[in-house]
Formats: structure tokens, sequence, C-alpha cells
């Protein structure tokens, strides 16, 4: 069944024009590679679909939702309750340690204490991290703060996680690691996954990839 | 299951396996399915063809027929030449072969030339690598860690072959001109 699908997205930042009538239909559970090169707009049509970013036109639907029409309030709230974020870095908080930071969604959601550190502490223990549970992000490595920002993505239990060149900071041995832990970890929960990647090794974990050049995208489902 | 893995010389691979001390033929085979076969096992002609022409160059040497119930079995034994040799190709370079750029480009040319759409030349070839690549990653994940390393050869060369496709891909309308001119 179809979760989310975006149409005609046209997007300029000044005189740029990031998207030009992209298109993309995300079923549930599928993984789906968004590639292009530097500039194609990979990530801004990420950012759209996310309902992180407005689309000057076009509509984006998560489920039988338009998010083009909601309010930011009403994005936000859908962003915390159904969708997880991993991005190349800078995504944790570097004051807490990485079991709070895995805890943060959850007592956002009014959860208390005690129950979002014992789901933190499984989910660092799923992406192998449970560890550096009382480090801070800073303290830890590369690959294991991208583990860290995995579980907290996926903690909530989101229906769609987006990923933005997750493993661009990583060796090539760390980001298998990631990649590897996160697709088997959306798959056992079912969550889809849009991963914005310019890495072909790293489009290999998906089922299928969607190809964005200059702001347009080729989605072989979206056709059908 | 596709094979990606370049094929190697079987003769260098039996040498280095005998070095290890002397093997009957089936033995040899056995070993090298074990950790060089994964989709391809040897046959045994190919075993017997290659070993009777590194007995004739003097590369292994008989060393004796094991008895047993069976039809006689001759077991051979690496020379001196024969260590040298595997010595030479060991420190001996691969020549780095370009290979598949030539008929991509090909193709890319003759769509350009006759009006049909590069790009989708392009698009399809990158379609099948990466199919190919998520095969490879599949068995990777399932594999142990001979099987993660020789994927992860065959997955480095058509990462390798996709970035010539995707810069290739952004310089099509260029090479349009340059090839109609």
């Amino acid at each position: 069944m179809t979760l989310l699908r975006a149409e005609g997205l046209v997007k300029s930042f000044g005189k740029t024009h990031a998207l030009d009538g992209a298109g993309i239909s995300i079923r549930e559970g599928e993984v789906v590679a968004v590639m292009g090169p530097s500039g194609s707009g990979k990530s801004t049509l990420l950012h759209c679909i996310a309902g992180i970013l407005p689309p000057d036109s076009g509509t984006v639907h998560y489920r039988d939702r338009d998010l083009t029409a909601m309010s930011d309030s009403e994005r936000s709230e859908l962003r915390r309750t159904e969708f997880g974020f991993v991005f190349q870095f800078g995504q944790l908080v570097p004051e807490l340690t990485c079991l709070e930071n895995v805890a943060l969604p959850l007592r956002l959601s009014g959860m208390k204490r005690k129950d979002a550190e014992r789901a933190a502490t499984d989910w660092l223990a799923r992406l192998e991290v449970d560890g550096v549970a009382d480090q801070r992000p800073g303290e830890t490595s590369g690959g294991q703060g991208q583990r860290v920002a995995v579980a907290r993505a996926l903690v909530t239990g989101p229906k769609v996680i987006f990923a933005d060149e997750p493993t661009g900071a990583l060796d090539s041995l760390n980001g298998e690691r990631v990649m590897h832990l996160l697709t088997t970890a959306a798959r056992e929960t079912g969550a889809a996954v849009v991963l914005v990647t310019h890495e072909p090794r790293v489009a290999a974990y998906s089922d299928r990839e969607v190809v964005v050049r200059d702001g347009r995208s080729r989605d072989v489902e979206f056709a059908r | 299951m596709m094979c990606i893995v370049p094929r190697m010389s079987i003769g260098h691979a039996l040498l280095g396996l005998l070095e290890g001390g002397p093997r009957h033929g089936y033995d040899l085979k056995r070993a090298y399915d074990e950790r060089f076969g994964q989709d391809r096992p040897l046959h045994y002609g190919q075993v017997y063809s290659t070993l009777s022409r590194l007995l004739k160059n003097g590369l292994v040497t008989e060393a004796g027929v094991e008895a047993g119930d069976g039809p006689e079995r001759k077991r051979y034994a690496i020379t001196d030449a024969g260590v040298t040799d595997v010595e030479r190709w060991l420190s001996t370079p691969e020549k780095p072969e370009p290979y598949l750029q030539n008929t991509l480009y090909a193709k890319v040319v003759l769509a350009l030339l006759s009006g049909r759409s590069a790009a989708e030349v392009l698009d399809t070839q990158r379609s099948a690598h990466l199919n190919t690549m998520r095969e490879l990653t599949r068995r990777k994940t399932d594999g142990d860690l001979a099987d993660q390393l020789i994927c992860d050869f065959a997955l480095f060369h058509l990462e390798a072959d996709l970035r010539w496709l995707e810069l290739t891909a952004a310089r099509v309308d260029q090479l349009a001109v340059e090839v109609m001119r």
C-alpha cells in the first residue's frame, strides 16, 4: 500500500530551481534509495516529502493526509509521531548522554523517564551500541554515533525513516555496519526507509532506486 | 548466481595450494573449491589437465601413488621452480583492465548518433548494475568472511562502473555536441 506520494514538486531557493516537477511514491515497509549527483535536488526532495520544507507548488500525501495543506504544528506533530530522521551528522544533542538522546523523542511525547530509558536501552542494544549508553556523543566514534542516531530515529516506532547520506561521514566498514543495522531494524519493524545517497554501495541496501537529476525524478513505481 | 569474480590462474592457485604439502588431484580440487570455488567449482578435467601442464613445465613433480581401493591416486609435489613461479605470480600486479567501459561508451555514442536516448541507455545500465549489487549485498550479509571479501571486491568494481556512468550521464549533452560535429 502506498504510504507517501508526492507529485509535481517545485521548489526554488532564490534563482536556484532545486525541484522542477519531481514526484515519488513510497510503499509501506520498502527501502527506497534516492540517488543523483550533488545539487540534483535529492535532499530537497527528501525535505519536502518529510514535511520539513514546504514546496512552492505540488502535493505531498502521507496516507490520505495532504502535508502541504497542514499547519506548521500539524506537520511537526506528524514528523514526531510517524517519521524518524537520520542525517549525516550533528543530530545528537551534545550535552546529553547517548541513552538520553535516544530517550528524548519519547520524553517529548510525554513518556515517563523510566519507561523512555528502558525503551532506549533496548534500541541501543539492537544497534549494538549499548556500551556507549552513558557517554556523550562527543566521546563516541563516528560509527557509534550514527548507530545511536539510528536508534533514536527508530525508538518511536515510525512508519517512515528519512535518512540523508547517513553514512556520508563514515569509512566503508562502519558505513556498511550502519546500513546493515538500519535496514535490518527497519524491515523488522515494518518501517519504510527513504535513503538519500550518492554512493551505489549504500544504495545496494535498498529495494529500488529513484534517480533525481536537474530537479526531476525518475521513479518507475510512480509511473504505474 | 552471477560470477563477477575475475577469472583466476588455476595453475598458480593449485601451485600455491601445493606449497602446503603434496596432494593428489581430488584433494587439490576439494581444497580449491573450498577456498576459491564459490560459484564455480573446478571440473576434474581442469584439475588433471592443469596438473599435467605443470608437470610438463617442471613446476610440480609426481610424489608417489597413494594405495587404496579405488583407482590409483598420484600425489603431486611443488618443485623449486614451482615455488619461484608462485613468488613471481604473487609479486606481479594484475593488469588493470578497463573492460566494460568500451562497450558502454560505444552504446552511448551509437545511441547519440542514431538519435536515441543515451540517458536511457545509462539509466538501464545503472538499474542492472544496482540489481547485481543488491544481490551481492544480500549474499554478503548472509555469508561468512570469505563471501564478504569476495562480494566486496565485486561491489567496489561495480561501483566504479557506476561512478563512470553517473559522470557520463552528467555529460551526455556535451558528448552529443561532440559526436554530432
